[in-house]
């Protein structure tokens, strides 16, 4: 459905995005995963025919976003970090507005406003002021209206920025729920969020796509990515919980292909302890610790080792760049 | 309804709902009431027709400004709260925002500039002025209205900020009727040439003295065309940066 080839984008001298390269096929949710600046925005809104790359080519459903983007946008609903809202204007009629703009007419209206309203949660205020909502309840505008005229391609960009909690669990119920009527591409740079609402990640970072794959890829090592990655993915990461000294635990766990990575302490003398090691140590790395005196509170595989993965690819590409300059 | 029916419906609900239309608007009226019972009335004696010509030339004035306050909320204001990507993602083309907009603004301004006509229906009260002078005057206002918000619709078109969109609204119409004195003290065909942009002095006084010229109209159509084009050329480039 999408094809994205070789594409970039200067602003002026600086690169928002640089030779990204992938496809999206129909009906997939696919999630852009980035800290801030890394290039996401950017890519949503070259998806969205609101730019237009400086090199390379973007078609969707085979229509160029350059040459042919009035048919794209027949094609999309897009929600940007900002719901784009006119806060004087009553929800139902907002949203009738947004679908007229879609070339939705009156009778089409009359059937899908109710079922879009029931589907994000906004029957109970379709008659009051966009301004006087909430900003979850305004959020939930914003993806009332990408969606009021079931578009083949949703494109959500930072769809739970400045949530809370409850509205975060219930934005996600909501994404989850239009899967499947939708080809679905959404940001964020939380990677929990991607993870729990996407079949495929993209990893961006400095403008590049950094990895690519499905959770499971990414974390077993078979996704694409740069040099050092797959090893970087296909280890083994477990969390610890240690009674005893710091000098006493780190000697308990100097064992040949495992590395802490990270050690902190908790409360009283109890050290948390982040171990990453090439092959399956939890056994030996349980014994050692008891071997050596010290208190084992406890022991568990990290059950995802995205977030570590991620950070070390965006620390290994800004440290790359240290380097270079 | 076509799209630029259908901004038009929005713009104009928008209008009614928010205060800024509202603060226009008495803006506007008050100027007019004030600068009629200041210069149109005087305090000497006058004929009807003078006082009449007078209330126009001020008048022209104040709709040229209220138009120049209208570029705030044209297209500035929609790209400053974000609300042009609803526009720019959705099957509608630059030029249809841009005529929705203007034409918007423009049903706004002339329902405001014709609230005025009690104004010169005062002059009744003691005197005597031919319809046709009011009609052409108020015609000359509507058309000199639409060439300052037409310009100003470019100038919003330029900046995402609404008041430096006022700003260089107000620039570009200062500097169209800045070349009327230039045109002044410049050689010819300089002279011509400056005089002929200027969107008051030039082309409104004709209309202020109940005359109605077709080169006038002319002339306030094509800067309206021209501007209306420019805008929705700059609107089509923003893709690009």
């Amino acid at each position: 459905m999408i094809v994205v080839d070789r594409v970039s984008k200067y602003y002026g001298r600086n690169a928002a995005v640089r030779d990204l390269d992938f496809r999206i096929e129909e009906g997939e949710c696919v999630g852009f995963l980035g800290l801030n600046g890394a290039g996401k925005s950017t890519t949503l809104r070259l998806l969205s025919c609101l730019l237009l790359p400086t090199s390379g080519r973007v078609t969707i459903r085979g229509f160029d976003v350059e040459e042919q983007p009035h048919e794209i946008r027949k094609l999309i609903g897009y929600l940007p970090d900002e719901p784009p809202l006119y806060p004087e204007m009553r929800v139902e009629e907002f949203l009738r507005f947004a679908g007229k703009l879609r070339r939705m007419d009156a009778e089409k209206l009359a059937t899908r406003l109710p079922k879009v309203m029931a589907q994000t949660g906004l029957e109970q205020v379709r008659d009051q002021t966009i301004g006087t909502l909430s900003h979850g309840y305004q959020q939930r505008v914003g993806i009332a209206q990408a969606i009021v005229h079931e578009p083949a391609l949703l494109i959500l960009d930072e769809p739970i920025q400045g949530l809370d909690p409850v509205q975060i669990v219930e934005m996600r119920a909501l994404i989850r729920s239009l899967r499947g009527e939708h080809t679905i591409l959404l940001s964020s740079h939380i990677l929990s969020e991607i993870e729990q609402t996407c079949d495929r990640i993209l990893m961006l970072h400095d403008g590049r796509i950094v990895a690519q794959g499905t959770e499971d890829e990414l974390i077993h090592g078979a996704a694409e990515g740069p040099a050092g990655y797959r090893e970087a993915l296909s280890a083994h990461w477990v969390e610890l919980e240690v009674r005893g000294d710091e000098p006493d635990v780190r000697a308990a766990l100097a064992l040949e292909g495992v590395e802490i990575v990270e050690l902190t302490r908790g409360s009283g003398d109890v050290l948390r302890v982040k171990v990453k090691s090439v092959t399956e140590a939890r056994e030996l790395i349980a014994s050692r610790v008891v071997q050596a005196g010290l208190g084992l509170r406890g022991l568990k595989r990290t059950t995802s080792a995205l977030e570590d993965v991620f950070v070390r690819l965006s620390q290994g590409e800004s440290e790359e760049e240290e380097v270079r300059a | 309804m076509s799209n630029v029916g259908l901004i038009i419906k929005r713009e104009l609900g928008s209008y009614l709902r928010t205060p800024s239309g509202y603060f226009i608007a008495a803006g506007v009226l008050l100027l007019d009431g004030l600068l009629f019972n200041a210069f149109a009335l005087g305090e000497e004696p006058q004929l009807s027709s003078d006082v009449l010509r007078i209330f126009f030339y001020w008048a022209g004035i104040v709709t040229m400004l209220g138009g120049v306050v209208f570029s705030m909320r044209l297209l500035a204001e929609e790209r400053w709260t974000g609300t042009d990507v609803l526009l720019f993602t959705s099957p509608i083309r630059e030029g249809e925002v841009v005529l929705g907009k203007y034409l918007s603004a423009l049903i706004f301004l002339t329902a405001l500039t014709l609230l005025s006509l009690y104004l010169p229906a005062l002059i009744f009260v003691n005197g005597k002025v031919s319809w046709g002078h009011i009609g052409a005057g108020y015609l000359g206002m509507i058309l000199l209205g639409a060439t300052t918000l037409a310009v100003g619709t470019f100038a919003s078109a330029l900046t995402k900020n609404p008041f430096l969109a006022v700003l260089l609204s107000g620039l570009f119409v200062g500097l169209l009727e800045l070349c009327w004195p230039l045109g002044q003290i410049a050689e010819p065909p300089l002279t011509e040439v400056l005089s002929y942009v200027a969107l008051h002095t030039k082309h409104f006084s004709p209309f202020q003295r109940g005359l109605l010229q077709l080169s006038d109209v002319v002339f306030y159509l094509g800067m309206i065309y021209l501007s209306l084009l420019a805008a929705t050329k700059v609107l089509a480039s923003q893709r690009w940066r």
